[in-house]
């Protein structure tokens, strides 16, 4: 009665968190104008995207990408084999035991008329499933805490979903084996089935299940005569073996009964095997209701994943379609850790210590934005850094197992949080290349407000730059900037700078225009000697820092051998961190 | 048969698949070996910007594992040649900088040393193929047809860092167009910065300087500019093509890849050079080719011995 009742609460709660959760794929607001777009209008697109592609030839897609990469799990497989063995002996082992076992009185019997668990194969095959899954989870423990996968990050839903997982299936081998030792349920089946009467046959049958299935009697010990053994297998042979297999078959099960039989009395007495079947039934049932809260999920959203990507391809989706795909590929996401694995900017992370730099730590901060959370300024400006930290090289897409879209949900994310006022000196970097040719799809009011703001972020700090009429002195006011200029041990050459002025000739962006000056600020033969004379705003607050080209003409052309480049480079890494230690508060530094 | 490790950087596979491919057959059809590594990471040249660190560090780790294959790297970009190189320079320079990339390496097992090479594809082409070898293997030549060629900076300078060539008075590239029977103009403006630097950051300044380039390569007498850097290729085309909507200009001068160049030359399937993957159309290019390659030789041969007499 109780286990009936806690499956149907455990049900219901499935049931309800199963639409809660997909309730938020037309929720959630994600990306580029989603704001803007009801629930409703994602719903019904969603619904006639659906259909639209179900009575189409891309039905014939749909079901390759089910076979190939939902059933087999190619994409896996591609990516490495120890994984892919890990992840179909644990899901190819559960998806059979909860068929062929958990729901067998309604599917196994239905497909086999005279189904008993208790018999071949059905009896072997349980467990052989269950181990499965058991070496799944033991690869699955050392990849993560043995082996060490780079970058392969554990958090707390990837603990509970390996103890839930080994939780279920030790339980299960270790009712097994209690029932195989258990006395009474020797006996309860004995006197249900054998119809045995006679007091010494129902002893010889016992000496024998004793000496030969691991029963633990507390009427009879071995050694047992030969002739009693004989007329126990032989009654073994024509009461119980139509419908009871040699418990050895079951071998997990028999293999740990053989380990607890010592105890075997005690745990018959203790009532074990029923303890242990409702730890089992309940697992189960916690299990399944905590289903759609937990990593285990993907095994519904990844599957929709993989079809609706295989699908998509390259087309351009709705923005409401676009939304309400990128909201469940949130729940897609298994935290496998593939794409930080490959990601092509994992060195950043040595310097600037932001877990958002990797794709596979991102997903739960834009989960946290896209549910509305109510993150702080400090949270926001770090998924900014974390997102625009990325050189878009699309092999995080490109290698996800469940195909995740993740180099358009950068795009996407980026660009709202781009907008929501923080300064993000990544924009002034050549990572803005690919923000550059993806233009078009930005809303155009907004394309260079990050820029304009990232530089006057960093002017706001240079007083200098303002006061035009201001006499300066010509003795180095700063020399913290001097030293400072070291990081390559090249950019130091500024001192040797005679103020001759080729650098700035032979700039193509000074010759770009007509006042330069105005455009440009300080030019780059006056911000070496800025530098030279320590005078940080200057140096720190000209555009000519941000517009640079990096085409090394100044520096191959300078008779004095000043790097001017590279000093260039320098300053305006101590630009951004000069003004991220005056505007952020000392823990938001690195 | 020369093997390199062959470091694709970011931007090829993931806008300019049509590079990758065409420099595939091209090496192929030469018979150089390429191997991939996966580990590689970006080269850190988007980065230094902003944090010097990072960008010594991505090198430095991409050095190492090629290293550790003991194979000497070639890269297709320009820019990725610029940073690996410069990363190298400053490490071999400076023993203490060394010292503490290697004590991040470590982490992974991996250290930096110094022993392997650097190159890119078109040194590659010419110091360690050289020009006779791939004349040599010519199907086919072109005639009447006009490139301009692009250096690309990162390539060139810092000389003493990069030495790729002579900065002031490059020849390498010419030689290796002029190979596929093409003619390189003379142009002002061939040593400039393709622009490509600037494009996300400052667009308009970005777009001036294209422009004005392509105009000047045009204005010499061009039908192509030919590129061998990923960026500075997609400034030329895809940024290009935006440019010449935004300011009405009619006469785009198309950008064609070195190996695609060289790959209709070589005979190779035009599949795999992707000719039509440039967002500016370049198929016509395919109507200068003629079969006459022996004839072009021999015009070519002549042609230097005047030279040299000269």
């Amino acid at each position: 009665m109780f286990l009936k009742v806690s499956l149907y609460i455990s049900l219901v709660i499935f049931i309800l968190a199963l639409i809660y959760k997909v309730s938020t794929w037309f929720r959630y607001k994600i990306g580029i104008g989603a704001e803007e777009i009801p629930t409703s209008t994602r719903f019904f697109s969603a619904i006639k995207g659906i259909l639209s592609t179900l009575f189409s030839v891309k039905i014939l897609t749909l079901l390759k990408v089910f076979v190939l990469d939902v059933l087999l799990q190619f994409r896996i497989l591609r990516e490495d084999f120890l994984r892919w063995i890990m992840h179909i002996f644990i899901y190819g082992g559960f998806m059979l035991l909860l068929l062929m076992h958990a729901l067998d009185k309604t599917i196994t019997v239905a497909i086999w008329k005279n189904y008993y668990s208790t018999i071949n194969p059905f009896m072997f095959l349980r467990d052989l499933f269950g181990a499965l899954v058991i070496i799944g989870v033991l690869i699955a423990i050392y990849r993560r805490f043995i082996l060490k996968v780079p970058r392969l990050f554990s958090n707390a839903m990837d603990i509970y979903a390996i103890l839930i997982v080994a939780v279920i299936m030790l339980s299960g081998i270790f009712l097994e084996a209690s029932k195989m030792v258990a006395y009474s349920d020797y006996k309860r089946m004995v006197d249900e089935y054998s119809g045995l009467s006679d007091p010494q046959e129902l002893k010889s049958l016992e000496a024998y299940w004793v000496k030969e299935f691991g029963t633990v009697s507390p009427n009879l010990k071995e050694p047992f005569d030969e002739a009693m053994l004989k007329k126990g297998m032989e009654l073994n042979q024509s009461s119980c073996e139509s419908c009871h297999a040699k418990p050895q078959w079951a071998f997990t099960g028999y293999g740990v009964a053989k380990i607890i039989s010592p105890i075997g009395l005690g745990i018959d007495r203790a009532h074990l095997p029923s303890v242990l079947w409702i730890i089992h039934l309940l697992a189960c049932w916690v299990g399944l209701a905590y289903l759609p809260f937990s990593k285990m999920f993907h095994i519904f959203a990844s599957s929709i994943s993989l079809l609706a990507n295989g699908v998509i391809g390259k087309e351009k989706l709705s923005p409401a379609n676009r939304a309400t795909l990128q909201a469940m590929e949130l729940d897609a996401c298994t935290h496998c850790g593939t794409c930080s694995l490959r990601c092509s900017v994992i060195m950043a992370f040595e310097e600037i210590k932001n877990m958002n730099i990797f794709p596979s730590e991102k997903i739960a901060s834009i989960q946290a934005l896209a549910s509305g959370k109510k993150l702080s300024p400090q949270e926001l400006r770090h998924i900014q850094e974390g997102v625009y930290l990325c050189s878009n090289c699309y092999r995080c897409t490109v290698v996800c197992p469940v195909g995740i879209n993740l180099q358009d949900l950068w795009f996407n994310i980026r660009e709202t949080l781009l907008q929501k006022g923080y300064p993000e000196f990544l924009v002034l970097s050549p990572l803005s290349f690919y923000r550059g040719l993806m233009r078009e799809e930005t809303i155009p009011k907004d394309y260079e407000k990050p820029l304009i703001r990232a530089r006057e972020a960093i002017a706001a700090q240079c007083d200098l730059m303002k006061k035009k009429d201001k006499v300066l002195p010509l003795t180095p006011t700063d020399r913290k900037l001097q030293s400072g200029l070291n990081l390559s041990a090249q950019a130091k050459t500024f001192s040797v700078c005679f103020g001759c002025q080729t650098c700035t000739t032979v700039c193509p962006v000074v010759g770009n225009y007509e006042d330069p000056q105005e455009a440009l600020g300080l030019l780059p033969h006056q911000i070496m000697h800025a530098a030279g004379l320590g005078l940080r705003d200057l140096a720190f607050g000209s555009n000519m820092l941000w517009d640079c080209l990096t085409c090394y003409q100044c520096q191959e052309q300078c008779p004095q051998g000043v790097h001017v480049t590279d000093v260039l480079y320098e300053l305006k890494n101590l630009a951004v961190k000069h003004v991220r230690e005056k505007t952020l508060q000392p823990t938001e530094r690195k | 048969m020369m093997e390199f490790a062959l470091f694709l950087g970011c931007t090829i596979p993931a806008r300019l698949n049509q590079y990758e491919s065409s420099s595939r057959a091209v090496l192929e059809k030469l018979d150089v070996g390429l191997v991939d590594i996966r580990e590689f990471n970006c080269c850190g040249y988007p980065l230094r910007n902003i944090d010097f660190k990072v960008f010594l560090l991505s090198s430095a780790r991409n050095l190492a594992l090629a290293e550790k294959k003991n194979l000497p790297v070639m890269t297709l970009c320009k820019c990725c040649y610029g940073s690996l190189k410069k990363a190298d320079f400053l490490m071999k320079e400076n023993a203490s900088l060394k010292k503490e990339v290697n004590s991040t390496l470590e982490k992974e097992g991996l250290k930096v040393e110094g022993k392997i090479e650097i190159k890119h594809l078109l040194s590659v082409l010419h110091k360690e193929i050289g020009i006779e070898a791939i004349k040599g293997k010519m199907a086919m030549t072109f005639k009447r047809l006009k490139i301009a060629t692009h250096y690309g900076c990162h390539a060139l300078r810092p000389s003493e860092v990069v030495g790729f060539d002579n900065a002031v008075a490059p020849s390498l590239f010419d030689q290796l167009v002029e190979a596929t029977g093409a003619e390189s103009v003379d142009w002002p403006m061939k040593l400039e910065c393709c622009g490509a630097p600037l494009w996300g950051i400052n667009d308009r300044l970005s777009m001036d300087l294209t422009l004005k380039k392509l105009t000047d390569g045009k204005k010499s007498g061009a039908d192509y500019v030919c590129a061998a850097c990923p960026y500075c290729h997609i400034q030329f085309d895809k940024v290009q093509k935006m440019i010449l909507s935004q300011r009405n200009v009619n006469h785009p001068l198309p950008s064609i890849l070195y190996t695609q160049l060289l790959g209709l030359s070589l005979g190779i399937d035009r599949k795999a050079l992707g000719l039509e993957m440039n967002e500016i159309p370049i198929t016509g290019i395919e109507e200068l080719l003629s079969q006459e390659t022996e004839l072009a030789e021999q015009k070519e041969s002549t042609e230097t011995t005047e030279s040299n007499k000269e």
